[in-house]
């Protein structure tokens, strides 16, 4: 770890796609060794593990061995978080298994995620399953993809193996929506361009794969540049003495920035006033950017509460109560027309009653089809109507307005993760079907 | 296809986690009934207080802290507890092991044995009598791989139980804390955080800590290759030929399962560099309730410890 970051050195989260064959867990340890983000107790902890299981030396996928659940039956149940640093930035790695419950777990991982690493093994070429990650890599509005080409010591280093999977990725990719698509070869195993450039694939002029998280852009860009979104998630009182004016408001803000003096409108409401002042524990700000939490003063006194969105007067979210969305269905018990659930969305809590299935979306290919129902680990896109009015905005332009859970009313559960369509689902099937 | 996004302005990492933080503070305190903050008087829990401070001044916590008391603290700690509460005018909740022991809810394990693990029963015991339905706490995720699957806001059963097959999918920034009577959920705000950022942190906030985080003269004994305190609670055993050293701690938690290090750092800036170059994990180093099977945090946690 370093003992010195530069100034304002920032956070990366990744997230990893792939299968153990494909040698994701020994690219994991590779990039925590090479990195120096392991330590001795751990080496030795792992190096004792590799002796017992007859490994010669260490086995590095063994540091991301997870529980003694998994460890007995060989599998990995959910998605794990590891943390490395460097003196340029920290990083967050969302590791998530690439079988059991496959959809479910990389949504979640790649919900949360600025950039998504697929590894191929390049003696299997481009199977169904890198196809399936690069599709919810692009659902989730992932832009930055990295296609890590691994294995390669295993083809001789050979450009044209590497070339191959490329050129077969990137025809496929094209019918997605990502910005970035950043092919690198790799043998995790040797170490080749994982932290340290390689010396066999002299062929090869890019960066290695830290180099290139080191430089990679932070947070996702929006498919259009949205105005302020701070959904209102404190209430803060008037202290005593002070006047009923005196509430302010906090959240996190979600998009655009705020600035003390911009006209912002309450939704749903609609109620236009200014920004009076930004503040924090620390302080008054001059102006505040996501991801930081903040404090509003408005310059009216306005009926304000949890669940309500500040946005910029110039650029409201949509109010509404029939939202159409992708879900990636998460329940035990499937999706069926009628069915109530709680449906939390930024900070408001309401009920929706899931109206319609329209369609169920082919993971491998983001190609729809007209469905009845979802399953558990199913995408499709489904129509609800929601008990309270929401301000939202397509997913495409706002990770955070733009998406909600569903809760089983009963058990609490988690059933679904929802992703507002742009301006209709017909769109968005000609849109990824061109693919 | 080919063309790079534009970067968005660069948020400073600790400004991004510290962000996150008092997100997950006000959501707990907002979504749930009766939540309570887990201080132990250690570093991690000294952070949970400022991210408290951050998310609700100039108001008042809409929460009690609470401190599980094994009766085996380091008397520095204990003072450090009393008045990090005092100033900042919160309210203390003490729950006592030792009380624990006296009403018989957990057995007595002898004046000098580890109430580590008592501690789980004396929490869940304190959660029901006082109906608290949200726990927040300072675990991180880099701690130990148990830890490493944790969810942010982490479902917990009837009994207190952790089911890592039934955590439930957290996605984006929506944490969903519904319970009904008798479950409750446990909440880490700082679950992104490394030991270094915490420190770093602390130095940059600028926030007081127990005094045995820094160096100081001990006396203590070797035994697992870990340095242990010597005092009422935990006597040298025969053969340990206790000794004075110059030491610091990494952890703090009951006397008789946490280590002492070798340390000269007098000061954050010296702690932070140290915690830069070391070569071991800080459980590793200093906790012996870890030490005791690759599973150890996975065993206690699905039993409800922290």
């Amino acid at each position: 770890m370093p003992a010195t970051q530069v100034a304002g050195a920032a956070l990366l989260r990744l997230a990893t796609a792939g299968s153990v064959d494909d040698g994701k867990s020994t690219l994991i340890g590779r990039l925590l060794h090479d990195s120096s983000a392991l330590f001795d107790d751990q080496l030795e902890a792992v190096a004792a593990s590799s002796r017992r299981r007859g490994h010669d030396g260490i086995d590095l996928s063994l540091f991301t061995d997870g529980l003694r659940a998994e460890r007995e039956q060989g599998i990995t149940i959910d998605v794990a978080y590891r943390y490395f640093a460097t003196p340029r930035r920290s990083f967050v790695i969302a590791d998530t298994p690439g079988h059991a419950q496959y959809t479910r777990n990389m949504v979640t991982g790649a919900s949360t995620a600025d950039l998504a690493v697929i590894l191929v093994d390049v003696q299997g070429g481009l199977t169904e399953q890198s196809r399936r990650h690069a599709c919810v890599a692009s659902l989730l509005g992932i832009r930055q993809v990295v296609l890590a080409v691994n294995k390669m010591d295993l083809v001789g280093f050979s450009e044209n193996a590497f070339d191959d999977i490329v050129d077969a990725f990137l025809g496929f990719a094209a019918g997605l929506d990502l910005d970035a698509v950043t092919p690198i070869p790799i043998s995790a195993l040797l170490g080749d361009n994982v932290v340290e450039p390689s010396t066999s694939m002299p062929w090869y002029g890019g960066p290695t794969l830290l180099g290139h998280l080191e430089r990679a852009a932070i947070g996702v860009s929006p498919a259009r540049p949205g105005g302020a979104r701070l959904p209102v998630q404190w209430v803060h009182r008037p202290q005593p003495g002070q006047p009923r004016g005196a509430r302010a408001y906090s959240g996190m803000l979600a998009g655009g920035v705020l600035r003390p003096g911009d006209e912002v409108v309450v939704l749903p409401s609609g109620t236009r006033t200014t920004i009076a002042a930004l503040e924090t524990f620390d302080g008054p700000l001059a102006e505040a950017a996501p991801p930081l939490s903040v404090t509003v003063r408005l310059a009216d006194d306005l009926d304000v509460g949890r669940g309500d969105l500040i946005a910029a007067a110039g650029a409201p979210a949509t109010v509404t109560r029939d939202v159409e969305a992708v879900v990636c269905w998460l329940g035990d018990r499937p999706a069926q027309p009628g069915a109530r659930y709680v449906l939390k969305h930024t900070t408001r809590v309401t009920r929706a009653v899931l109206r319609e299935v329209v369609s169920a979306i082919d993971v491998n290919s983001l190609v729809a089809a007209p469905a009845a129902s979802l399953a558990a680990n199913d995408l499709g896109v489904v129509r609800l109507t929601t008990a309270d009015l929401l301000a939202l905005d397509p997913y495409a332009d706002n990770r955070t307005t733009g998406s909600f859970i569903l809760i089983d009313e009963a058990s609490h559960a988690t059933v679904a993760a929802g992703m507002v369509a742009a301006t209709g689902a017909a769109e968005l099937i000609d849109l990824t079907s061109a693919g | 296809m080919t063309t790079a996004p534009v970067e968005p302005a660069v948020v400073d990492h600790l400004d991004t986690l510290e962000a996150h933080g008092v997100f997950v503070m006000r959501e707990v305190a907002a979504e749930l009934d009766r939540p309570v903050l887990l201080f132990s008087g250690g570093k991690d829990s000294v952070v949970l207080l400022r991210l408290a401070e951050k998310a609700f001044r100039p108001g008042r916590f809409p929460f009690p802290v609470m401190h599980i008391d094994t009766g085996h603290n380091f008397p520095e700690v204990l003072e450090f507890r009393d008045r990090r509460v005092a100033e900042l005018g919160e309210e203390l909740v003490v729950a006592s092991v030792q009380d624990a022991i006296e009403r018989g809810l957990v057995p007595d394990p002898g004046p000098t044995a580890s109430r580590n693990r008592l501690q789980s029963a004396t929490l869940l015991d304190a959660v029901a009598r006082h109906r608290f339905d949200a726990c927040i706490g300072g675990a991180r995720r880099d701690e130990d791989k148990a830890r490493a699957k944790e969810r942010i806001l982490s479902f917990r059963d009837e009994f207190g139980q952790w089911d890592p097959r039934r955590q439930r999918p957290e996605l984006w920034q929506l944490y969903n804390g519904r319970v009904r009577p008798g479950e409750h959920v446990r909440a880490f705000p700082l679950s992104d955080w490394t030991e270094l950022d915490v420190w770093r942190y602390i130095e940059r906030e600028q926030l007081d800590l127990p005094s045995l985080y820094y160096s100081h003269r001990r006396t203590v004994v070797e035994r697992d290759s870990m340095l242990m305190a010597v005092g009422p609670f935990t006597p040298a055993l025969p053969g340990e030929q206790p000794f004075e050293a110059t030491v610091r701690y990494r952890t703090v938690g009951d006397m008789t399962c946490t280590g002492a290090v070798r340390s000269e750092a007098t000061t954050v800036a010296e702690v932070i560099a140290e915690v830069a170059t070391s070569r071991l994990t800080e459980r590793g180093a200093t906790r012996a309730d870890d030490k005791f099977s690759e599973a150890a945090m996975e065993d206690r946690k699905r039993e409800g410890y922290f």
